[in-house]
């Protein structure tokens, strides 16, 4: 995706915390792509569902990825993280990636991956 | 300052207007650190689940057995379309179009609702089934942890009507656009959290 494809809301009124801050979002029919992609790859997860014979490691092998994609999908589409301060990414992703390890650890704890 | 002389900050009463050191908003970024904790809580409610989900003494033991899988996709469709939406009101706030955005929200508020509407539906469903949250121990870290998303989702949908009877007043207006997109944060955050209890809960047993 190009820059050229982004706009900056010029008619928005400036904000005073915005002074040094450049605000840029994508278009709309871009919101709508993603949207399309996000719901194929929901189908394809629903598909799983339906066929017979998958075990759980074959479906975690399948599943996960396509969740991942989601969930970063509309992180850096839908919240703007691809094109907001990276501030802001370093601080959720902070919290998300000490959660992972948090509770991954305490699962492991409970031996849930035996 | 002399007294006879007021800015118009101070004659309307609005809090003065501040540069921060970041040279980003305070409340945006306020947003993003409870967002970050509250990864925190959903991954102890996720956490908990997959620990106790197969630890039941009593009936249902599977969850497949009580999960009506067609059903719950149509409801993450829906909340998925509902991102979709909220993403085009802080599109269309952003260039000053009040009506559309309206218009957004609401559709917006609806899909919430509707989403919300499916899983009173499910957990009806659940309990005829046997499935309380005292039932067993599967039920209730089943319901403690869809429950604490569906609230989001409730307070989400509160605040939604609240911007949407600001717009039908004129309070809502490109200079209040950071404000949608702070609350669009908070809606976006609420699908993807349903984004992993939809697989992690419903499709991998």
């Amino acid at each position: 995706m190009s820059s050229t494809d982004l706009h900056t809301h010029p008619g928005s009124a400036p904000e005073p915390h915005h002074q040094t801050h450049e605000h840029r979002h994508p278009s709309d029919l871009q919101y709508v792509v993603v949207a399309a992609v996000l719901a194929v790859v929901t189908a394809l997860e629903v598909l799983t569902y339906f066929i017979e014979d998958l075990t759980t490691t074959e479906l975690v092998l399948w599943l996960f990825p396509m969740m991942i994609f989601k969930f970063v999908m509309v992180c850096l589409f839908f919240m703007h993280l691809k094109y907001d301060n990276p501030l802001f990414r370093r601080v959720f992703f902070f919290g998300l990636i000490l959660a992972v390890l948090v509770y991954s650890a305490a699962l492991a704890s409970f031996e849930f991956f035996a | 300052m002399s007294d006879a002389v007021l800015t118009e900050t101070e004659a309307t009463g609005a809090a003065p207007a501040h540069t921060t050191s970041t040279g980003i908003s305070n409340e945006k970024l306020a947003m993003w650190v409870f967002l970050g904790s509250d990864c925190l809580l959903f991954g102890a409610l996720i956490s908990t689940y997959l620990l106790l989900r197969h630890r039941s003494t009593t009936p249902p033991f599977d969850p497949a057995e009580v999960f009506d899988i067609p059903f719950t996709s149509v409801s993450s469709f829906v909340l998925l379309m509902s991102s979709l939406t909220m993403a085009l009101a802080v599109g269309a706030i952003h260039r000053g179009d009040v009506r559309r955005c309206r218009t957004w929200l609401l559709t917006t508020a609806l899909l919430g609702a509707t989403f919300i509407s499916g899983q009173v539906y499910e957990f009806s469903g659940f309990k005829n089934e046997g499935l309380g949250y005292t039932t067993n121990i599967f039920g209730s870290a089943f319901y403690t942890l869809t429950g604490f998303h569906g609230a989001h989702v409730s307070v989400g949908i509160l605040f939604l009507m609240s911007l949407f009877v600001m717009s039908l007043r004129g309070k809502l207006d490109a200079s209040k656009a950071e404000t949608v997109e702070i609350f669009g944060l908070y809606w976006h955050f609420v699908d993807i959290v349903w984004i992993l209890i939809f697989t992690i809960v419903y499709l991998i047993p």
